[in-house]
């Protein structure tokens, strides 16, 4: 291993040991948001799988995370389903919607692209309210008392533990990392880059571009969808907000922030942003003109991110 | 009421929604195919065209007919020339790079959208229509403005064709949709057309939102629909393509507006949204876009 390699694997390890430690000395509505915010950075990892690495912009992922939302919870409200089944239920579900809907929407190029996941994902934003006897629409499904604890490997785990919540967020967050870590670095890594920097040159060269832009889709979209899993069944809520263009935006908006391309980054945007947001919100019922306005700035003065800006400027081993 | 009247009734509402729409998508469309980029923000402009119009109307009392035509001018001047400080401050600075342009338009769209909210509030709101008048079909009765709004969108879309195809503007216009650079090599400012073009594509939205605004209520939400429905049939018919974006307005504001009186809003929007996958699984480039080499 060379030594670029081992600096920035120590430093991902840094990090999720620093988020491991953290719950020792934070006070407990932190360690909440933190939740929250980790599970959302996995959303927004797998987002910056596609964007980042095989520079596809989508601005639909909330379906996904939508699709992992209720694939999860739907089952446990009217089948009674077990947590942990309905969990790998929803990641199968997640894989199977991005891959149908990848196949379609990959059939168009650059703007199109972008114009079609919108679409998309307000189908499923649509489809939710229409089908609100099923769903809850607006309002949501709040999931049942059987859901909040599960029997896992002779251990009973309790879901309304905030210590329970954060490691089980921490651990998903720490396993994706480490898997999108290893695919970014290894040879599917480098063709998403390759697709992205110049597709026509990577098609001639023999490659199957469709099958990797397709692979990239899956990826983020069961990532995408697994974080819409965990955070339905960790916080016992489901709900057609999580469908909504909104959520789209934000994971954007996260992955621009921290850093586009960078395994770290959207991590990091997810933190600055959610407590940028949290601040306003405080303040101001239109806190949505801060995300507004951190856009334009962003795009306009810093279109790499803090993570990218830094890898450009004094840490070119930065994955 | 019978099958057959009911079904007049269901397309003359699918009409006026297809020359409203027809006129966003329109503006939608002359962007994109002028300077390639996607404007999120566009149902921003036309909501703002009709909260504009909304308060013109409530600042001039005196007939309802006054206020709708000051806003008919108002409304579109003043969309316009932020649509164009826009450009000028904030797309030109990113090179109307189109990935970067969305994002930067979904930033406005949030700027303009709360910022009307600050101002607006968020309560909906209703105008008065410039004039009563009923048409009385032997089986109901028709709103008469509702009629005059398929008139005098079409009326608006007779111009932009005699503005893109008889006159300097649209030469110069057409000229850098062409080769962008070959115009500027002859002299055209290309940055300046650049400006106007997305001026006019939001002011054409802010007059359909002017039409539509005694019709429907004024609210500070009501962007997404339209822009959503103007992304469908631009893509439906082919991107940058006008005629195919006037067909695709028609055909997909007469469905939707059928649908919707015989089920329900919701479902013609997913019918319209599948539609559109159903085009691009057949037509990736859409029904009158250009295939890439």
């Amino acid at each position: 291993m060379d030594n670029s390699r081992k600096r920035s694997l120590t430093l991902h390890i840094g990090v999720l040991a620093f988020l491991f430690l953290l719950p020792f000395v934070l006070p407990d509505y932190h360690q909440l948001t933190i939740t929250r915010i980790m599970i959302l950075a996995i959303f927004a990892l797998g987002y910056n799988v596609l964007f980042g690495y095989a520079g596809l912009l989508s601005l639909g992922h909330a379906m996904f995370f939508a699709c992992g939302l209720y694939a999860a919870g739907l089952p446990i409200y009217h089948l009674g389903w077990a947590v942990p089944s309905a969990f790998l239920f929803a990641i199968a579900v997640s894989a199977l919607a991005a891959a149908l809907i990848g196949a379609i929407a990959l059939r168009t190029q650059g703007v199109a692209f972008m114009i079609v996941t919108l679409m998309f994902s307000q189908v499923v934003y649509l489809t939710t309210l229409y089908f609100s006897d099923t769903t809850g629409g607006d309002e949501g499904l709040v999931l049942p008392g059987h859901a909040r604890s599960f029997e896992i490997l002779g251990m009973q785990v309790d879901l309304t533990s905030p210590q329970v919540r954060y490691y089980i967020a921490l651990g998903l967050l720490s396993a994706s990392a480490l898997i999108v870590y290893r695919w970014v670095n290894g040879g599917l890594g480098r063709e998403w880059v390759a697709v992205r920097e110049n597709e026509s040159r990577t098609r001639m060269l023999g490659y199957n571009t469709f099958l990797i832009k397709l692979k990239a889709m899956v990826i983020s979209g069961t990532l995408s969808g697994s974080a819409g899993a965990a955070y339905g069944l960790l916080f016992a809520y489901i709900g057609s907000t999580f469908a909504t263009i909104q959520y789209s935006i934000d994971v954007l908006l996260f992955t621009l922030l921290g850093g586009v391309g960078t395994v770290l980054g959207p991590i990091l945007g997810s933190f600055i942003m959610f407590y940028l947001i949290d601040f306003f919100s405080e303040h101001t019922t239109a806190y949505l003109l801060a995300t507004g306005v951190a856009l334009i700035l962003l795009i306009m003065y810093f279109p790499l991110g803090v993570l990218g800006t830094l890898r450009k400027k004094w840490l070119p081993w930065l994955p | 009421m019978d099958l057959g009247p009911f079904l007049l009734l269901a397309s003359l509402e699918g009409l006026v929604q297809a020359a409203v729409l027809s006129l966003s998508a329109l503006g939608l469309c002359l962007v994109f195919g002028v300077l390639r980029v996607v404007n999120v923000a566009h149902g921003e402009f036309y909501m703002v065209g009709a909260v504009i119009a909304w308060s013109v109307s409530h600042a001039l009392s005196g007939h309802p007919l006054l206020g709708f035509l000051a806003a008919l001018l108002v409304a579109p001047l003043l969309v316009g020339l932020a649509a164009f400080t826009a450009d000028r401050v904030i797309l030109r600075k990113i090179n109307h790079n189109p990935e970067a342009t969305i994002v930067a338009t979904i930033g406005m769209l949030y700027v303009i959208q709360q910022s009307v909210l600050i101002g607006f509030g968020p309560d909906a709101r209703a105008m008065d229509p410039p004039f009563y008048f009923h048409i009385n079909f032997p089986w109901f009765g028709y709103s008469g403005y509702k009629l005059s709004v398929i008139l005098m969108a079409a009326a608006l879309l007779l111009m932009v064709w005699y503005v893109i195809s008889r006159t300097r503007l649209g030469l110069l216009m057409r000229a850098t949709q062409i080769d962008r650079e070959m115009a500027q090599v002859f002299g055209i400012p290309v940055g300046w057309v650049y400006g106007l073009v997305f001026a006019a594509g939001a002011m054409l939205a802010a007059l359909g939102a002017v039409l539509i605004a005694p019709i429907r209520q004024v609210h500070y939400l009501m962007g997404l629909d339209p822009l959503l429905m103007s992304f469908i049939v631009v893509i439906v018919g082919g991107l940058g393509s006008i005629r195919g974006a006037l067909l695709a307005a028609l055909v997909i504001g007469m469905s939707d507006g059928i649908i919707s009186m015989f089920f329900s809003p919701t479902l013609a929007k997913m019918i319209s949204t599948l539609l559109v996958a159903l085009v691009l699984i057949f037509k990736p480039e859409g029904l009158f876009g250009q295939r890439k080499s």
